[in-house]
């Protein structure tokens, strides 16, 4: 399996340039254009779902991040996104079979339950395809039942799984273990499980890759088949049930920070049940990351996440007082469990160095 | 620790006496002359000093004076050769009495231990113990061990999958690891009467289908029948055809094994076990763990196959009841979106259909519904409701007709059940699509216009299928490009759930999360309802939810989007 000769990098850009001005406007016409119109011109479909629609996609996200777009926008260009592989899939061919001989890997690529960022899976879903493999793509949130009927079904050969989002550590270490419980090995690709994947070395993954060529080439290699079927093997950490308390307590937790904070805020004393609620669901949120990072027993997770809200929060102009409150709410309530506690604690320091507006005046 | 105890005491002994006279003890026949285990002692040359009677049962020849070499088995005159031969450093001589591991051999088909005990003044006394039977109870336990750990593995390998074909790689894969040089499965003729035969040997397999000719090999038409049962046989390797002997095996097999792998009452196949010409031929023992082995995997197959059978019944009587995949039609833009109340089951209670207009003027006929209940029984009578509106389809003009017949189809059937659900006629004019919209007892649609200004649709009518006589209300709207209509059923809006406590999702989050959806493609719509719903519920219970968008395309618009047509520009 070859990969095929890459687009010289001033007509990616130019293709990115044309298919980002088509989303702003929500154009699906001229996005589709961009990138068919680049296709004719000869650049290999992998490349512009790699290089143009991919890292487009990644810049959509950056701008919601950074609050330059909204979020009917974020999923307008989302779905303009997918229509756009649709159309690019459509006119491409199933890849020339390996030359190996070997009869071609079947893959089945999915979501983990409760994972609605389909297009990471589906551009992976379409360079296996380009590349030769039998793909079986079953999209977005995939319930693990689902995913085993399928695999019981069909003569899949190796599962590919995504997530984006930490807080389905749980349920992708649930999908990774029913998969190879199977006797199937699992690659598993996606923000969820770390810039490094250190997460999918925890859940026991059988392999991990940082992105779709790098996922292509581990498929073609490996991982061996056929595997021995696999007993779950539990992160030790575990054992001391804080992950398991803490979610269980998660509404618990939520009003209890809620109300401490409206008595250490004055100015939620006037929010209406609509800002109240969304209080609540970012409180709710952080308390989802605090039970990611104690599952995967990693405090740099939830500091990730609070830096990163404390930015978003930032580029929407919230001050960020209400979410070190939080964080002071939330570990004082922790104190019987010194995991959790380490954690909030870390996070809280993370915040900490908040940069402080640039002052021309001499420092201490 | 018996034989340890009197090694000790031996030794003690010794030392006591090693500076008086050997002859006084000797003289004085210690009480180990009566020792039930042989007991000799030979000095630095290889000479017997003394024995005891036990010793003199086991070694006929030995007596006082003779060498060693004379009497007793050549392992054992070696070994105290090496002992005794060179004078060594006390320390080093040390490890002798302080446990070292304890020499093994046989003599006259005994299996014996012998335990050394220097004097430190060069005799050495050998204890005997006779392990034949402990040996041969640790051997087959060790045996048994084995075996159970190898079915232990293989019923957790076999069970894993019920992919019948991975289940025969996995049988042929074990059978060759564990029972022969190479093995093959062959699962009873299938279409076209041809059989999956999976090759394994040294880790690797092959699959091939065969339409093979089970008389051309003994005993496989038998085995393939599996029933009667017919134990495993023997048959000449020279009968074995060609396709049997895996490339790379090296020559004809030494020995062939044919055994029938028994199923739940329907044959999952027969297993061919090979060995080299080298190697020895298979004894009853391997024969039984041969069967055990055949038992499990044949019990796996026949789970797997009749998974695999369910499985395409279940495909083939679902699959008109599966909510299908909505797309583009006549200048509108569909999408729905379906989650069933259990995550195991792909259908449940609620149902939606598009189906196209025709040419002679027809609109478009968009239904979204609720059966009362959930699960199977609810996903039968939505099966039913949507071919009874397909079959009504030429009346569709008239949704109170419509309306009315289904009542009458539900109310003559026998089971209980009602149904609420909207009808939506949709016909696109120019860059406008005007909507016909009829509640019988459902949820009232609600309309997503260009300002971001959620309105519920005004219409209503009685449920189906419980009362003789229905009444509805039909209402007219018109979308303008961008907007969208939005059908749900009650599933989205009584989600229970939420950051601060179970608490329904209700239509004004519903109507919130609308409203932020302006200029949305149709599936994205749904997905922002699915995904906030969804996520509002978390891992909680929830019924079942279904959404239909239907959105009035932006000016131009490319259809490419079922993935089927080519892409072509509608104005």
């Amino acid at each position: 399996m070859s990969a095929p000769a890459t687009a010289p990098t001033d007509v990616l850009a130019a293709t990115r340039r044309r298919l980002w001005a088509a989303l702003e406007t929500r154009d699906e016409q001229a996005a589709t254009a961009a990138v068919l119109g680049a296709h004719d011109a000869g650049v290999p479909a992998e490349d512009l779902l790699l290089d143009v629609i991919g890292p487009v996609q990644a810049e959509i996200g950056a701008e919601w991040a950074a609050g330059r777009i909204g979020v009917a926008q974020e999923h307008a260009a989302t779905a303009i996104q997918d229509r756009v592989v649709g159309a690019l899939a459509h006119r491409t061919a199933d890849g020339p079979r390996p030359e190996t001989g070997e009869a071609p890997r079947h893959v089945t690529v999915a979501c983990v339950d409760g994972e609605w960022h389909a297009l990471p899976a589906r551009l992976l879903a379409e360079v296996l395809r380009g590349r030769g493999f039998v793909v079986d793509y079953l999209g977005a949130h995939v319930p693990t039942p689902h995913l085993i009927a399928h695999l019981h079904q069909t003569g899949t050969d190796v599962v590919a799984l995504s997530s984006s989002l930490p807080v389905r550590l749980p349920t992708a270490h649930a999908a990774v273990t029913a998969v190879q419980a199977i006797g199937l090995p699992v690659l598993v690709g996606g923000a969820a499980f770390g810039p490094d994947g250190r997460y999918a070395r925890l859940l026991g993954a059988d392999g991990w890759a940082p992105d779709a060529r790098a996922a292509a080439r581990l498929l073609a290699v490996g991982p061996p088949r056929p595997r021995p079927a696999r007993l779950p093997v539990d992160p030790p950490h575990l054992a001391d049930q804080e992950y398991t308390l803490v979610t269980r307590a998660r509404t618990r937790l939520v009003l209890q920070t809620l109300q401490g904070l409206e008595d250490a805020v004055p100015a939620m004393a006037s929010y209406t049940d609509r800002q109240r609620e969304r209080t609540a669901e970012d409180l709710a949120h952080i308390v989802d990351f605090l039970g990611a990072s104690l599952y995967a027993d990693d405090p740099e997770l939830f500091t990730g996440f609070v830096t990163w809200t404390a930015g978003i929060l930032r580029a929407r102009g919230v001050p960020g007082g209400a979410l070190v409150a939080a964080l002071d709410l939330l570990a004082d309530a922790q104190r019987d469990f010194p995991r959790t506690r380490a954690h909030l604690v870390a996070g809280r320091r993370a915040l900490l160095p908040v940069p402080a507006p640039p002052s021309p005046g001499p420092h201490s | 620790m018996a034989g340890h105890d009197a090694r000790a005491t031996l030794m003690t002994v010794f030392e006591d006496e090693s500076d008086r006279s050997r002859e006084t003890a000797d003289a004085k026949n210690p009480w180990w002359r009566g020792s039930p285990h042989p007991a000799v002692v030979a000095d630095r040359e290889g000479g017997v000093v003394e024995f005891n009677a036990a010793a003199a049962d086991l070694f006929p020849r030995l007596g006082v004076g003779k060498g060693l070499d004379e009497a007793v088995p050549r392992w054992l005159a070696d070994a105290h050769r090496r002992l005794a031969g060179p004078v060594r450093p006390p320390a080093a001589a040390a490890p002798a009495g302080a446990g070292a591991a304890p020499l093994r051999g046989s003599h006259d088909g005994r299996l014996l231990r012998a335990h050394p005990a220097e004097s430190g003044h060069g005799d050495v006394a050998w204890w005997l113990v006779d392990d034949s039977d402990l040996t041969a109870a640790q051997d087959a336990l060790c045996t048994e061990r084995e075996r159970h750990a190898i079915l232990a593995e293989a019923s957790t390998q076999l069970l894993a999958s019920l992919n019948p074909d991975r289940c025969l790689e996995k049988a042929a894969l074990l059978a060759a690891d564990h029972l022969g040089d190479a093995a093959l499965v062959i699962s009873p003729p299938g279409m076209r009467n041809r059989s999956t035969v999976v090759t394994a040997m040294a880790g690797g397999f092959e699959r091939t289908q065969l339409a093979l000719d089970p008389a051309a090999v003994p005993g496989l038409a038998e085995a393939l029948q599996g029933f009667p049962p017919v134990p495993a046989r023997w048959i000449d390797p020279a009968a074995l055809p060609s396709w049997a002997v895996p490339e790379g095996f090296g020559g004809t097999p030494g020995s062939v094994a044919i055994a029938p792998l028994p199923g739940h009452g329907v044959p999952a196949g027969a297993l061919v076990l090979l060995r080299r010409s080298g190697r020895r031929a298979f004894d009853t023992s391997e024969e039984h763990f041969a069967r055990l082995f055949a038992a499990r995997a044949g019990a796996a197959l026949s789970a797997a196959r009749l998974y695999a059978e369910q499985a395409r019944v279940t495909r083939a009587l679902i699959a008109e009841l599966l909510p299908p995949r909505l797309h583009h039609v006549d200048g509108v833009d569909f999408a729905g979106g379906y989650r069933t109340s259990r995550d195991t089951e792909r259908i449940g209670g609620d149902f939606y259909d598009v189906h196209p207009g025709t040419d002679d003027g027809r609109d478009t006929l968009a239904v979204l519904g609720d059966v009362c209940g959930k699960g199977l029984d609810a996903a039968v009578l939505t099966g039913r409701i949507r071919s009874t509106v397909q079959a009504l389809l030429p009346l569709a003009g008239d949704h109170q007709d419509v309306l009315r017949m289904l009542n009458g189809a539900l109310l003559n059937a026998r089971h209980t059940r009602f149904a609420t659900l909207v009808l939506a006629s949709v016909r696109r004019t120019g860059g406008r699509v005007r909507l016909r919209l009829t509640s019988a007892g459902h949820p009232r649609p609600l309309v997503l216009r260009a300002t971001g200004e959620v309105e519920e649709v005004d219409t209503g009518g009685t449920l189906v299928g419980a009362l003789p006589v229905v009444t509805s209300r039909s209402a007219t709207v018109d979308l303008s490009p961008g907007e969208t209509c939005l059908l749900y059923t009650d599933g989205i809006t009584e989600a229970r759930g939420g950051p601060l406590g179970p608490a329904m999702f209700g239509e004004d989050r519903l109507r919130s999360a609308l409203s932020e959806c302006v200029g949305l493609p149709a599936e994205a719509v749904v997905e922002r309802v699915q995904m906030l719903a969804g996520n509002w519920v978390g891992d909680g219970p929830h019924d079942d939810m279904a959404v239909v968008a239907i959105t009035a395309p932006h000016t131009t618009h490319l259809s490419a989007v079922n993935g089927r047509t080519r892409g072509r520009y509608t104005a």
